[in-house]
């Protein structure tokens, strides 16, 4: 089981209180579908993704990107079980989706840097370790069901 | 991933802006590692200091960003430009290159939140390949 520190738990919890998931979400998953364009690859059904000005304005993107960072809130709400929480979406991400897990990875490197940039100084280190290990226990679970 | 014209002129103007915060910049980027990753104070086991604002920490910070200033202006050959760098790497330093992508992204953490109207996605992803170029050719001489 993963050990949190009071830190680790304010922190995150903190982070989740502020986040304006419509925002976030939609400017997190455009960045990764620029950033790491292969991505694009889940998305054929998803419009105009043509070049990065089309992607920023896709409303359907940006609805998913919300759907998306709405499903960490089951991690926050488990904490202390995050692994059995996601059995079911691991398994929705592995047998339905076939989403290549190293995804998860690429995902959550730009929600770790769009929230930097929203966040500014106040993503000192300390927060972007508990951040970061937070996204690496909720990839870890997502990953787990993967056969 | 080769960098194309239009990523190294993206990369070259994004990284003038850096040029007059190198200290800042490096410093953060350098604390950031230690402490969100705390295998890589393995290879700063004879520093006394590695708080935040310590000596070695902005000296180390500021000589790193240097050292990718120096890139930038090779980035038409960072083989041949950074062989020097490689070889120092390579045979004195023997840092693992898996700390290369770690520090990477220490970088773009802190050029996120320095420049977050400036860090764009496309920005972003010029400067990611440039940073993995980078990598690609200090790695160049280890084996």
């Amino acid at each position: 089981m993963v050990e949190w520190t009071d830190f680790e738990r304010q922190t995150i919890a903190g982070i989740f209180a502020k986040i304006d998931y419509e925002t976030t979400g939609a400017t997190a998953l455009a960045r990764c579908l620029i950033v790491y364009p292969w991505t694009q690859r889940y998305f054929g059904n998803f419009g105009n993704l043509y070049n990065a000005g089309a992607i920023k304005i896709n409303p359907l993107i940006a609805k998913h990107g919300t759907i998306i960072v709405h499903g960490l809130d089951r991690a926050l709400k488990n904490l202390d079980n995050i692994k059995d929480a996601y059995t079911e979406l691991s398994v929705l991400h592995s047998d339905k989706l076939h989403v290549d897990p190293d995804n998860f990875r690429l995902f959550s490197d730009c929600l770790t840097l769009t929230l930097a940039a929203q966040m500014g100084a106040d993503f000192n280190a300390d927060v972007q370790a508990a951040f970061q290990k937070f996204m690496l226990v909720v990839v870890s679970a997502l990953k787990r069901q993967y056969h | 991933m080769s960098l194309s014209d239009k990523d190294k002129d993206t990369v070259r103007l994004f990284w003038a802006k850096v040029a007059g915060n190198t200290e800042a910049v490096g410093s953060n980027a350098v604390y950031r590692m230690l402490t969100v990753y705390p295998q890589t104070k393995t290879y700063f086991a004879h520093w006394k200091d590695l708080s935040s604002g310590s000596v070695n920490v902005r000296k180390h910070g500021k000589t790193i960003v240097n050292g990718i200033g120096e890139a930038v202006a090779k980035i038409d050959d960072l083989q041949k430009g950074l062989l020097s760098l490689s070889e120092l790497h390579a045979f004195q330093l023997r840092v693992d290159p898996t700390n290369f992508k770690i520090l990477n992204h220490c970088l773009l953490v802190v050029l996120a939140i320095t420049f977050p109207a400036e860090f764009t996605p496309e920005n972003h992803v010029a400067v990611d390949k440039f940073l993995a170029a980078l990598a690609r050719a200090l790695s160049d001489k280890y084996r």
